[in-house]
């Protein structure tokens, strides 16, 4: 495969978040690199999928069956218990500038302004100090927060913080973005908003995104293909009909997408789980209906 | 009665200006109007105190607490204003406060430094934790035999005694500020890339801030009971020797106006610290910056 800007992913087989330490290190072995708290992760099985580079890729779920395990696999935060994940053919063991974790809410550093926030990953990289600021300003204009830089993230509104992480992750110039439910927290309208203006800066600068929610109606607009993951590892796939069509949202196609998604998370809620997780999430695709 | 109001505006004088925060904002009339009530208040009780003091010690009152031989206010500011013009006090203020920051800044870089490194690595928290553990009880001034018997000078072994009082407070909250720090912020500097040194400069030490200036102001405070301490047992000159001393003669009045002296320094040094931490600490929502 020639390389390209977007990045190629898959998973073999893939079982996470069992223990917390990679196999054959000591309790010593992670000196300084911080508490993974992946003890408690829900636990992802039976694993296998390929997203290719460019694509969409959105992973739906109900709550607690291991979702953002699978993104935090993904991002080199949590290495597999076994099978293999790899990026490009080459095997993810730790963290990368290539493949940036998108958060639902609060990621920001609060001390920091939103340019200094934008300017973080071009620190990382090495950009030099005086570039930094003009590059922060042309993202954060480009997510349509131009004259906004020196607020602090206190100070800017919820969906406004969700547009500077999202200025952040592109600075840093991912060749792959993982999304962990970044617009959960909004309300409708501004959810809408945002989830246009991710199609925008993807047309613009086309990446691989692993796009994670519990929102049908999100999955089925944003993604190329959707997957369904449930206590088996991803039960179904589904290629979405009318891709990023916003006037599809009640075509045929659509429609019966939508059903069948529908059913199969109300079969695949994760054993164990309880009944209000499963009405947690399917609230918010309600929700989102209107 | 002129020395007695004079010693009233000193003592009120000094928080208003030391205190106050700067540049606020929302100075509205209705504002300024009830925050001068509350100076007004606070006032009052300061003057209501100085005059009981007044009419419990001139009267040498014996109501099973003994006045009788207790030194006046107005003696007390006699004593002071002339203390005030000598250069031997101001020699001892100065030494105490050598001692103090000395003790204070030691204590705040090395409680700082290993609360993050107890609380960033396994290694380093079964290595030390124990001995911390171990150590953090002793209260300071017990260490003053130690103290004597480590160290070639008197001097030195005052401000390792201020040290160990400051160190573990700050070590304790900067361990706590750590754990306390939410791991987003760091598994979101990692996935950009950043290692473990940017992690910690980027995330830990400034995400810390807020909790360890909770230890700094405690450290603070304990480190001034025990340089006093200290002084009175082992020193030499300082301002807690000299209390020490004037109750050694029986000069009473003195041992009052060392009192204050040692109560006014630890006012301006503790206000110092909680200004520089909510300068460092503005980023901090609304209800957490003003609920003082």
């Amino acid at each position: 495969m020639t390389k390209t800007a977007a990045m190629h992913l898959s998973a073999q087989d893939v079982t996470l978040g069992y223990g917390t330490f990679l196999a054959g290190t000591t309790p010593y072995g992670t000196f300084l690199a911080g508490n993974t708290p992946c003890g408690r992760a829900p636990v992802v099985r039976g694993l296998n999928f390929e997203v290719e580079g460019g694509e969409i890729f959105v992973i739906v779920g109900s709550s607690g069956c291991g979702k953002t395990t699978l993104l935090r696999g993904l991002a080199g935060l949590l290495p597999p218990a076994s099978g293999r994940l790899l990026a490009d053919g080459t095997a993810i063991c730790a963290t990368s500038p290539d493949r940036a974790l998108v958060f639902q809410d609060d990621a920001l550093l609060p001390w920091r302004s939103a340019r200094r926030n934008v300017e973080l990953p071009l620190a990382i990289r090495g950009v030099p100090r005086r570039e930094r600021a003009g590059r922060a300003a042309h993202w954060l204009a480009q997510v349509g927060l131009a004259g906004q830089e020196d607020r602090l993230p206190r100070e800017l509104s919820g969906g406004m913080r969700q547009r500077v992480q999202l200025a952040r992750t592109l600075a840093g110039g991912p060749r792959a973005i993982l999304m962990d439910e970044p617009f959960g927290a909004l309300d409708a309208q501004t959810r809408a908003t945002m989830q246009r203006l991710l199609i925008t800066v993807w047309t613009a600068s086309p990446t691989t995104v692993v796009f994670v929610t519990h929102d049908v109606d999100e999955a089925l607009f944003l993604g190329d293909r959707v997957g369904v993951l449930g206590a088996g590892g991803l039960t179904a796939m589904i290629t979405v009909p009318h891709k990023r069509d916003p006037g599809a949202r009640s075509a045929p196609g659509v429609t019966a997408a939508r059903k069948n998604i529908l059913a199969l998370l109300g079969e695949g809620a994760p054993q164990g789980a309880h009944n209000h997780q499963t009405a947690h999430a399917k609230a918010p695709v309600i929700a989102g209906m209107g | 009665m002129t020395l007695q109001s004079a010693l009233t505006a000193k003592l009120d004088g000094t928080p208003v200006r030391s205190l106050k925060p700067a540049g606020n904002p929302r100075a509205s009339g209705r504002y300024t109007r009830s925050k001068a009530l509350r100076w007004l208040v606070r006032a009052v009780s300061l003057a209501i105190f100085l005059l009981a003091w007044q009419l419990l010690t001139a009267e040498h009152v014996h109501l099973w607490l003994r006045f009788t031989n207790f030194p006046t206010p107005i003696q007390v500011a006699k004593d002071f204003g002339k203390q005030l013009q000598t250069a031997l006090y101001w020699e001892d203020v100065a030494q105490s406060m050598v001692r103090i920051l000395t003790g204070f800044v030691l204590a705040a870089v090395a409680g700082v430094g290993f609360g993050v490194l107890v609380s960033r690595s396994k290694l380093a928290e079964d290595l030390l934790q124990p001995l911390f553990e171990v150590a953090r009880p002793i209260p300071a001034i017990a260490l003053v035999p130690v103290a004597i018997l480590l160290f070639p000078t008197n001097e030195q072994g005052i401000v390792f005694i201020t040290f160990a009082a400051a160190f573990f407070p700050i070590l304790v909250s900067t361990r706590h500020a750590v754990r306390a720090l939410p791991t987003v912020w760091e598994d979101a500097v990692r996935t950009m890339g950043g290692g473990r040194i940017r992690v910690l400069r980027s995330v830990v030490l400034p995400g810390v801030l807020p909790g360890v200036f909770g230890g700094l102001s405690v450290g603070m405070g304990v480190a001034w009971i025990c340089v006093i301490s200290a002084e009175m047992l082992s020193g030499n000159f300082g301002v807690g020797y000299r209390t020490w001393q004037a109750y050694t003669i029986v000069d009473y009045p003195s041992v009052l106006v060392g009192m204050i002296t040692i109560g006014l320094l630890g006012w301006v040094t503790s206000s110092a610290v909680e200004l520089a931490g909510r300068r460092a600490t503005r980023w901090l929502p609304g209800e957490a910056r003003t609920s003082r």
